[in-house]
């Protein structure tokens, strides 16, 4: 195996200073909250770093995730990231098909034992492993059969991750997420869906520079998913004085004052949208004025409704409310009635006394 | 008939009602009560809170009429009220409770607590829990007509000497009268002379009124033993005396708990409303006075206060009548520290005063009294109950105060009525 | 892959609260109509005042101390109106309770800001300590306490305390101690029906039986 170029050369190639390049790698450090002393040692070590071996593998997914990492209007440095590593297999972005596709698969496998990452968009259907097959390997398989070989894992979207979309209530396809099949491995599950751009970029540099991030307990990287939108909010002071839009089109949502009650989720979802933003730091979804989803969270297709306010109940509590009511009366009635007759017996049994009857005779 | 246990608590299972169940539910233990009462007050016994007196009621009440108290007895977790409890409990439902229902205003969630004493004294004394002298006294009222037994010979005494002393005529069962009137036995024995001041303040005022022999005796110990069918039996002499003699109303006499039971207790004890009015005799003097018809002379001289009887003014009503008589007759009135409808009570009431086992407590308790009135300094005490009247003129004596009088409104407004108008 | 605290919190919101909900629902009911059911004898005394109205008119003013009480219960008086007032507060004008308030019910008000909310909720929270001193000091109430008392003064306490905690992320995961919040009040719905909390339903007959039974005889309550 030749040396690769390694990204230096490839940002020269491609018009970048060295001067943008460190301004990069300083954004990239306060982004990964390393110290930004840190900021040389990255910009060394991506220099330096060799082209690793990427296998990329999407099972139940839209795209969505490679449509995100790939999207960018112009050559980036994040897309330049992408340039430095060898991806050496990834069936949306690869010109190979078929046969010579999977072949190029086991070529890095093999050339690669133990070295390789494995970035895994879209989730994996074990109620019947046929749902979705690649080449007739089904993708359980070869999700076992790539990650055996692979330094780590890097779950990309929310359907790697934890399921997502295709997991969600009822689940048709047994949908499970990477880290429900691969035990052995260290995952990195970059949540979102899609996951920011940088953020996937960052987590890449973060391997190639400093080895596995530091993770939460849900696998997140914690410099990404550390906090929630809702602290980073631009939008949090109008929740802390109360002040919310109660429609999309009143005059709160004009005045742009917090979505809480249209439904975001931005208190329970943790990720950096609100500063990292989207589209190169353009916007998010609640400075575009829609409530956010909770999508780097498990489950947030099933939490109780995009638009219902997150201390809502999720249930339909309105039927529940009836019944109980109906219940509750009913029981009260027959409580009553038995107070009632006891009541009546009382009645029934009250001898009339007089004056003479009040004392005790034995 | 002998009293049982199981009378007693099925008298307790009669009186639970929507209130009864409400107010139990609503109680929060703050034991706010407990500041209103003035046996707790004056021992500072945490086993006089008022709420605490009626814990074999909440007891029944729990076990028996709700759900889940039912399901918890049949589990064996509901205490069964047992003949020791009530043993234990007659001194705090009779001793240390007048039914004054101080601890009825202050309750933050507004629980009658008088009103479930009143009831729980029905379970009580159908158990035999009840004091020996108001059974007593109950037991010679239903015998001779008083519960200080045969009072006839006394009243017509007292009516003849009135007749001598204010030249009125006092005709006895006279049918048409405007009003009958009634009074207490204390009365006739202590405090006849409101009989003269009322055949004046009446001819004054043009109005006709008779006694009934059949019916004389206004004050209703089956009120304070807490039993119905006593209650029934002795308030029916007065409303079929009343109904015989076709008056348009009774005149209830200076007795607390006689205006209770008459006005408020009667109705519903003999399961009908009245044909006739039920006037307090204070009620009706400031009606005459409103409309012109009582005049009075001079103005007593002296600093005079007022004692409230608990069961005519907090839970009767009459509030503002006894006030606007006495400034038509005294000079300087003063009134004591929370006089009015919050006023401390004599401790005499609810048949503490008759009770002996009692004496201590009434005599502690009474110190409020005897600081309030030294506090105002005032020369004589007027009240509007003659159980009051008696309470306060020997707890005052018990107090070493053998000085301040203590005197009847309507006493007193006869003395200061005036003859030529 | 499963965030146990997120977990929770989804149950907090979905099944427990129904749970919750229902029980404290149909418990309600159970109790106010087993009372309602008991009824009352009619009064035939000839009424003087007016019961009605007095009745409606104690609901209001029975709120509010007699005159000249206060400084024999301090403690009572002022710790259970600002716990009161509190509760009220932090209940009733957090954004987040008028969002479920909205949904259950579909009435909506302005929210207060969060200085007030987290104010509210910590002077109720200290009333809440101030009620349990004199709970356990105060022999006239340390006599009337039950174990009622003390699980409904603790019932109240942690949904305050966990709400403060979770909204300002004091300390614990964020996600959990809201899920915790969540669960204590929902075991204070719970309690509801079956506690001493029911006063805060049951009051309002109290105060107007007291007040009709009183306002018959024309007398004051």
């Amino acid at each position: 195996m030749a040396e690769r170029p390694v990204l230096a050369e490839a940002l020269k190639a491609h018009g970048i200073s060295r001067r943008g390049f460190l301004k990069y790698c300083a954004s990239l450090t306060s982004l990964m909250a390393l110290p930004p002393a840190l900021a040389p040692k990255v910009a060394h070590a991506l220099e330096n770093a060799a082209r690793p071996s990427v296998i990329w593998l999407s099972f139940q997914e839209c795209t969505g995730c490679t449509e995100s990492i790939t999207r960018s209007h112009a050559p980036t440095i994040e897309d330049l990231i992408f340039n430095t590593v060898s991806l050496d297999y990834h069936h949306t972005l690869q010109a190979a098909s078929g046969h010579a596709a999977e072949e190029a698969r086991m070529k890095a496998m093999e050339e690669h034992y133990g070295k390789y990452l494995v970035i895994v968009d879209g989730s994996i259907p074990v109620g019947n492993p046929a749902y979705s097959c690649i080449a007739g390997i089904s993708n359980l398989d070869m999700l076992k059969e790539t990650a055996a070989g692979a330094a780590a894992i890097v779950a990309v979207g929310t359907c790697a991750a934890y399921g997502g979309i295709p997991h969600a209530d009822p689940n048709p396809t047994g949908a499970v997420a990477v880290s429900e099949i691969i035990k052995d491995k260290p995952i990195i599950n970059v949540p979102g869906c899609p996951p920011i751009p940088i953020v996937m970029t960052s987590v890449l540099a973060h391997f190639l520079t400093f080895g596995l991030p530091e993770l939460d307990e849900l696998g997140r990287p914690k410099a990404f998913f550390g906090e929630t939108i809702h602290d980073r909010c631009y939008r949090r002071p109008f929740y802390d004085q109360g002040k919310f839009a109660e429609a999309f089109d009143d005059e709160g949502a004009r005045l742009g004052w917090c979505l809480y009650k249209l439904g975001c989720k931005g208190p329970t979802t943790k990720s950096v949208c609100a500063t990292v933003k989207w589209n190169d730091g353009t916007s998010f979804p609640i400075q575009s004025g829609h409530p956010c989803l909770g999508c780097t969270e498990p489950d947030f297709w099933d939490n109780g409704g995009f638009y219902k306010p997150l201390s809502m109940p999720a249930g339909d509590y309105r039927k529940l409310g009836l019944a109980a009511v109906a219940g509750g009366a009913a029981l009260g009635v027959a409580g009553g009635a038995i107070a009632r007759a006891t009541k009546s017996k009382a009645a029934a049994a009250h001898e009339t006394v007089d004056a003479h009857d009040l004392e005790k005779k034995s | 008939m002998t009293a049982t246990l199981e009378r007693g608590l099925n008298a307790l299972r009669e009186q639970i009602d929507a209130p009864v169940a409400s107010f139990f539910t609503s109680c929060v233990s703050c034991g706010l009560c407990a500041e209103a009462c003035i046996f707790y007050r004056e021992t500072e016994d945490p086993k006089y809170t008022p709420i605490h007196k009626l814990e074999l009621m909440r007891r029944i009440w729990s076990n028996e009429f709700t759900l889940l108290g039912r399901l918890k007895s049949m589990v064996g977790l509901g205490r069964k009220v047992t003949e020791q409890d009530l043993k234990d409990w007659e001194e705090l439902v009779y001793d240390s409770c007048t039914m004054c229902g101080r601890c009825t205003m202050v309750c933050p969630v507004g629980n009658d607590l008088a009103m479930m004493i009143r009831k729980m004294r029905e379970g009580m004394s159908g158990s035999g829990h009840a004091p020996v002298e108001l059974i007593g006294a109950a037991e010679r009222h239903s015998d001779y007509g008083s519960p200080m037994g045969e009072l006839h010979p006394a009243l017509h005494a007292q009516i003849k000497h009135a007749e001598t002393e204010t030249g009125i005529p006092i005709e006895m069962n006279k049918e048409g009268a405007d009003y009958l009137v009634i009074l207490s036995a204390g009365e006739i024995r202590d405090y006849p002379e409101v009989i003269g001041a009322m055949a004046k303040i009446f001819k004054q005022a043009g109005i006709t009124w008779t006694i009934s022999d059949d019916g004389f005796e206004a004050t209703n110990v089956g009120i304070q033993l807490g039993n119905r069918d006593v209650a029934r039996t002795l308030v029916s002499k007065v409303v079929e005396a009343a109904e015989k003699l076709k008056v348009k109303g009774i005149i209830s006499p200076e007795c607390g708990h006689a205006y209770q039971a008459l006005r408020w207790e009667g109705p519903n004890l003999i399961g009908r409303s009245y044909d006739f009015e039920v006037v307090h005799i204070i009620e009706l003097l400031d009606r005459l006075r409103a409309e012109g018809k009582l005049k009075t002379k001079g103005k007593a001289s002296g600093k005079i206060t007022f004692h409230d009887p608990c069961q005519i003014n907090r839970r009767g009503g009459i509030n503002r009548e006894p006030r606007n008589l006495l400034n038509m007759v005294a000079d300087d009135f003063v009134e004591t520290e929370d006089a009015g409808t919050m006023n401390w009570c004599c401790g005499g009431g609810g048949g503490v005063g008759a009770n002996e086992r009692a004496a201590d407590l009434r005599f502690k308790a009474f110190n409020r009294k005897k600081r309030q009135f030294d506090a105002v300094g005032a020369e004589k005490i007027v009240t509007m109950c003659a159980y009051c009247h008696h309470t306060l003129e020997e707890q005052l004596e018990l107090h070493g105060d053998e000085e301040t009088e203590v005197i009847g409104l309507a006493e007193m407004i006869g003395e200061y009525l005036d003859d030529e108008a | 892959m499963n965030n146990p605290y997120f977990d929770l919190l989804m149950w907090a919101r979905g099944p427990g609260f129904d749970i919750a909900l229902t029980i404290m629902v149909g418990g309600i009911l159970l109790r106010v109509v087993e009372i309602l059911v008991l009824g009352r004898k009619r009064d035939l005394a000839t009424a003087k005042g007016s019961p009605v109205g007095q009745g409606v008119k104690t609901i209001f003013t029975r709120s509010f101390p007699r005159k000249g009480l206060v400084p024999f219960a301090p403690i009572t008086y002022i710790g259970g109106y600002i716990f009161h007032i509190g509760f009220a507060i932090a209940f009733l004008f957090l954004g987040a309770h008028i969002a479920l308030i909205d949904g259950l019910l579909g009435l909506s008000w302005p929210a207060a800001n969060r200085a007030i909310v987290e104010s509210a909720t910590a002077l109720a929270v200290i009333a809440l300590f101030a009620l349990l001193y004199t709970r356990i000091t105060d022999p006239v109430r340390r006599a009337l306490s039950t174990f009622g008392d003390y699980l409904v003064w603790l019932l109240s306490l942690l949904p305050l305390v966990l709400g403060y905690v979770a909204v300002n992320k004091l300390f614990g995961d964020p996600t959990l101690m809201m899920a915790l919040h969540i669960l204590s009040a929902e075991a204070l719905m719970v309690a509801f029906p079956f506690t001493k909390l029911m006063h805060a339903v049951t009051f309002l007959m109290a105060r107007y039986y007291n007040g009709s039974i009183q306002g018959r005889k024309g007398a004051e309550s």
